[in-house]
């Protein structure tokens, strides 16, 4: 399928990457001609010769949405650093352009449940990761209950070799 | 009637102090930590400090009881989003929203948000007004009740010059309301005749426009 990506920052990237040696058509759409590095991460050729595609304008300007390729675009996904801009976007390709996928990510996790219920996809991040660290504090909190059986004990650090910097913080 | 702005650039807090003054209930809502301080020492207790498209912010400035939402930030993307949760989450009626880029205008009209103010609209049409490039300038156009206010210059050439208001036999669904003379308007009675140079103003049905112009016009 082709797939749209707007944003190119970590998210977009690298889920541009993962689409692209799935077999998928990936284009990608960023203001900031610099992301198109972000692309060649891992690659032994241009992101261009393994088969992608890069657009350099703003997500509101629909002259470059259709340089990128939205009318052929079987799903969309809206992941720029703004949570206003990935809810707008992604309504413009869901009403404006009819892409059968659109995915939103939203930080806000109440801004993200509100357009969920209003028939976007949306993906929060936020929620994501407060639901696992309160996993993994009740795990810790409570380590017998029942709940204790799907912790993941396995990415606990490593324990600092002994000259380590006791002090030290990251 | 209750107000929520949000945005305290020039437009918001000038826009905030004429509605205060007009014995309106306002609270501007900023989320720019340095403005947000500026602006209080304006505006006291009627500035809020957050970002509006957080809906709990929305909520905390009691937009459940707002009449009016008015989004004039400087982010277009922002506006939208305001206004289409103020409209279709907390069932607000009556929104305004600022166009920052004409261009983004398409996206304000796709999700329904509307009525709209863009400066640059405005200065084109003021532009227009001063210098027109045509005959037929807009003054007013209410899409949603399909009715328009035009003004039209008549040259020498007009077809119309000479004769009367009587005697013109103007289309269904218009109607010629004043002419502007040398800088003065008047309301013309039947026997008013029309001159080269005058600005006729009509009202008119918006799909009548071409009508009206072949009657005043040489073109």
């Amino acid at each position: 399928m082709f797939v749209l990506i707007v944003g190119c920052g970590r998210v977009g990237s690298s889920l541009a990457l993962s689409m692209l040696a799935d077999g998928h058509t990936v284009s990608c759409l960023d203001q900031d001609p610099e992301s198109h590095a972000r692309l060649e991460v891992g690659l032994d050729c241009s992101w261009e010769e393994a088969g992608g595609q890069f657009t350099v304008g703003t997500a509101l300007e629909t002259q470059a949405l259709e340089e990128a390729g939205i009318v052929k675009a079987d799903a969309f996904v809206a992941a720029t650093n703004g949570d206003n801009t990935n809810i707008v976007i992604a309504q413009i390709a869901q009403r404006r352009y009819e892409v059968d996928t659109v995915i939103a990510r939203i930080l806000d996790p109440l801004r993200a449940e509100w357009y969920r219920e209003q028939g976007l996809r949306t993906i929060c991040p936020t929620k994501v990761a407060i639901e696992m660290l309160e996993d993994k504090l009740r795990s810790v909190a409570n380590p017998t209950s029942l709940d204790a059986g799907t912790a993941e004990y396995a990415d606990t650090p490593p324990a600092p070799p002994a000259d380590a910097n006791a002090g030290g913080g990251e | 009637m209750y107000v929520i702005v949000t945005g305290a650039g020039k437009v918001g807090v000038n826009l905030t102090q004429e509605l205060l003054g007009q014995g309106h209930e306002v609270t501007l809502i900023e989320n720019r930590r340095q403005r947000y301080l500026g602006v209080e020492q304006l505006l006291e207790h009627n500035v809020l400090y957050g970002d509006a498209s957080e809906l709990w912010v929305l909520e905390r400035a009691g937009i459940e009881r707002a009449d009016m939402v008015i989004a004039v930030t400087g982010d277009d993307e922002d506006n939208i989003l305001i206004c289409q949760v103020a409209k279709e989450k907390y069932g607000i009626d009556r929104i305004i929203a600022r166009v920052n880029n004409p261009s983004n205008r398409a996206h304000f009209d796709l999700l329904g948000i509307k009525p709209v103010v863009s400066a640059t609209e405005l200065i084109l049409r003021l532009l227009e007004h001063e210098v027109p490039h045509h005959n037929l300038v807009h003054l007013l156009d209410l899409e949603e009740e399909e009715i328009e206010i035009i003004e039209i210059r008549l040259d020498d050439k007009s077809p119309v010059v000479g004769r009367t208001v009587g005697e013109l036999n103007t289309p269904d669904n218009t109607l010629v309301i004043a002419i502007i003379r040398d800088g003065h308007g008047m309301v013309p009675n039947a026997s008013t005749v029309f001159e080269a140079g005058d600005d006729i103003l009509a009202v008119l049905d918006p799909n009548r426009e071409e009508d009206l112009k072949s009657i005043f016009t040489s073109g």
